[in-house]
């Protein structure tokens, strides 16, 4: 009985930690002048500050359902573990349904104590299962795979970018080989073949994107680094006799942060937009997970029912076009701020 | 120039050769041919029917070095050197859902692709190009700010919900179009339409937005200003100036893509059932036809670096500040 409670815990706690990071650090880096300039800058655009709200919200529901306790059942005087259950289901507990049923539809059918108790916003699915609850579960799965796989190719991008870009010559030809001939597999193909090997999975997803997708990371990275490699204070910091790893992690890293934050921004809209594809292909995440590309698959021969089962497809896109939307429009903002290049007097690039 | 068109292929062969590797990894290394078997034939296969499917395929051989062959055949006679082998002289061998040859499939499935492809590729350069020069006409207006906003908009909707919405709205709703589907010669026009709007509107958002962003740079340079101060009024400027220096990286970046248009589209195919390399990839992957999806991605890759090397060389062309060392 108590492993469920420590494997619930312990999930609930990655979480936490990984989001209180993200805070730390945002928190820690307004005390630095520059990048509190900068957060002011961000802030005083309209739409940065409606999209930002938006993916708190997001972020809020994605808290909610990490948090998870075991949940029980007595049989003959005997715990037995019937499954895990999220703050979010405590909240908003919908009943199920035998089939489909249109929004706004009361409760009924399977459970006497239930029935006209409350109604399903979104209608139900094929499955009997709330529409509007198994979107709020694929925003746990957006998260999951945007932020895990940018957990994944964070490191490997920036530290073998930054080799690479900093030391040149043999570390150079030996990266840029080893990302160029990833890159010219077509992703979607290498993708396929991977998740394929792995099988279906969420963490398998994660990996096999990770794969895919260190390559912009890194080449971006590079590019930067040879430009600071030249620059002055970097210069002064070998001539004051600093060895190579603290010009590089401390200066040079530094000065390359606002690259790796606009593009890990604008990647993570991507990478939704991957699990939904290869949901669809069947590769994705397993067809049990309530996930937007699951959703969007079922719903293929559904508009062609009649009457037409729309609500499904209707919710899951819209769920995921207004993150997507605001994750580009905030990294927008954020690549407006920070890259200087895409300013040009009065007129946003 | 020879030379540095030799140069530039000699460059391309190592990344070739890492793809052969890569692939070799994927699927001899990862997904052993017992798997393999055991995906085909059923996971209730007897022990004797896979090793003989696996002998009949000749993937029974030892991964690099052969201990029972004779003299160089030790080295030789290996399911590494037939996969190098067999990609290096493109004979892919047969395809495991009709023991067909994969090369003829693929040239036959090539054609489909491009007739897809090649207009949404044409259409879609001209639209974004058209749209870009206005929005950079109207720049800071709010012809300029509302367009790059649908653009983000168009860029935040996934290419399925494009094709779903689309195939309701015009198959569906309005019976415009057939939902899906093939037919030779002339009778195509009335599949490919669909399929050819869907991809072109898909695509408009992101490139107008990124041709928008080259050509606004180049209104930052000297030359621009000098041809200002010269008394040139702003539409000569834009349509004489910028967009001649603009369509240097519009070229290049389009030649890149010009090879891919033989892959056709893996999810646009297989919605609207063009019968194209894209959607025969995703029907290798249903039956785990991997000889099918191995040489999809040699032939990928290949084009890849096709699309890098036209790159180079169109760049070489119309930019003469670009000198061939």
């Amino acid at each position: 009985m108590l492993e469920y409670y420590i494997n619930d815990i312990l999930r609930s706690l990655f979480v936490l930690v990984i989001i209180g990071g993200g805070i730390y650090t945002v928190l820690r880096m307004n005390r630095n002048r520059i990048w509190h300039d900068v957060f002011r800058q961000i802030w005083s655009v309209p739409i940065a500050r409606i999209s930002f709200g938006v993916i708190c919200l997001y972020l809020f529901v994605f808290l909610l359902d990490s948090i998870s306790y075991p949940l029980f059942k007595e049989v003959n005087k005997k715990h037995v573990f019937v499954n895990s259950r999220t703050l979010l289901e405590v909240i908003y507990t919908p009943a199920r349904e035998e089939s489909y049923s249109a929004p706004m539809a009361k409760y009924q059918f399977t459970d006497k104590k239930m029935e006209n108790k409350g109604i399903h916003p979104a209608g139900t699915n094929i499955n009997g299962e709330d529409v509007l609850m198994n979107a709020f579960k694929g925003i746990k799965v957006a998260f999951t795979i945007g932020g895990l796989t940018t957990l994944i190719i964070l490191p490997i991008g920036i530290f073998f970018g930054l080799i690479a870009g900093y030391f040149g010559k043999g570390a150079d030809t030996t990266v840029t080989y080893v990302y160029s001939t990833l890159a010219c597999i077509p992703e979607i193909l290498l993708l396929i073949a991977l998740m394929n090997i792995f099988g279906n999975g969420v963490l398998q997803l994660c990996i096999a994107l990770g794969i895919t997708s260190w390559v912009g990371l890194c080449r971006i990275v590079r590019g930067e680094t040879m430009k600071q490699k030249n620059m002055e204070y970097v210069q002064s910091a070998r001539a004051l006799g600093q060895s190579h790893f603290r010009i590089i992690f401390k200066h040079i890293l530094p000065n390359v942060m606002h690259i790796i934050l606009i593009t890990s921004i604008l990647r993570f809209s991507g990478l939704v937009m991957a699990e939904v594809i290869l949901s669809y292909l069947g590769l994705g995440v397993p067809p049990e997970i309530a996930s937007w590309g699951i959703m969007i698959d079922q719903s293929r021969g559904e508009l062609a029912r009649d009457p037409m089962v729309w609500w499904n497809i209707i919710t899951a896109f819209s769920f995921m076009f207004i993150l997507i939307l605001s994750v580009n429009f905030f990294g927008d903002t954020i690549r407006d701020v920070l890259d200087p290049r895409t300013r040009v007097k009065g007129v946003k690039a | 120039m020879k030379t540095y068109i030799l140069r530039r292929i000699l460059y391309a062969l190592p990344v070739i050769f890492g793809v052969m590797l890569i692939t070799f990894v994927l699927f001899f290394y990862l997904t052993t041919p017992e798997t393999i078997a055991r995906q085909i034939l059923g996971e209730k296969a007897k022990k004797e029917v896979i090793q003989s499917w696996i002998h009949m395929k000749g993937l029974d051989k030892p991964y690099f070095f052969n201990t029972e062959a004779p003299g160089i055949r030790k080295v030789t006679d290996t399911l590494f050197i037939d996969h190098i082998w067999s990609l290096v002289t493109f004979q892919f061998g047969n395809s495991y859902q009709d023991d067909k040859p994969i090369m003829n499939k693929i040239i036959t499935r090539a054609g489909p692709s491009l007739t897809f492809t090649l207009p949404v590729f044409i259409m879609g350069l001209f639209l974004s190009i058209s749209f870009s020069l206005i929005f950079a006409f109207f720049r800071a207006t709010y012809i300029d700010k509302y367009g790059t906003f649908l653009c983000v908009l168009g860029m935040s909707i996934v290419i399925m919900i494009y094709i779903i919405g689309f195939q309701w709205l015009f198959s569906i709703k309005l019976k415009l179009f057939p939902i899906s589907g093939w037919a030779e010669g002339t009778d195509k026009v009335r599949f490919i339409l669909l399929p050819i709007f869907v991809g072109v509107i898909a695509g408009l958002g992101g490139s107008i937005r990124f041709y928008r962003t080259i050509m606004i740079e180049e209104t930052t340079k000297d030359y621009v200003r000098t041809a200002r101060s010269k008394g040139l009024n702003e539409s000569l400027v834009l349509f004489k100036h910028i967009l001649k220096n603009a369509m240097i990286p519009i070229l290049t970046n389009a030649v890149m893509a010009i090879p891919f248009l033989f892959m056709g589209a893996l999810l646009t195919e297989n919605f609207f059932g063009i019968p194209g390399l894209g959607s025969f990839a995703v029907e290798a992957l249903f039956s785990n036809d991997f000889p099918s999806i191995k040489a999809v991605i040699y032939i990928g890759a290949i084009l890849y670096q096709i699309g890098l090397i036209l790159t180079d060389i169109s760049y070489a062309l119309v930019d003469p500040r670009v000198v061939f060392e």
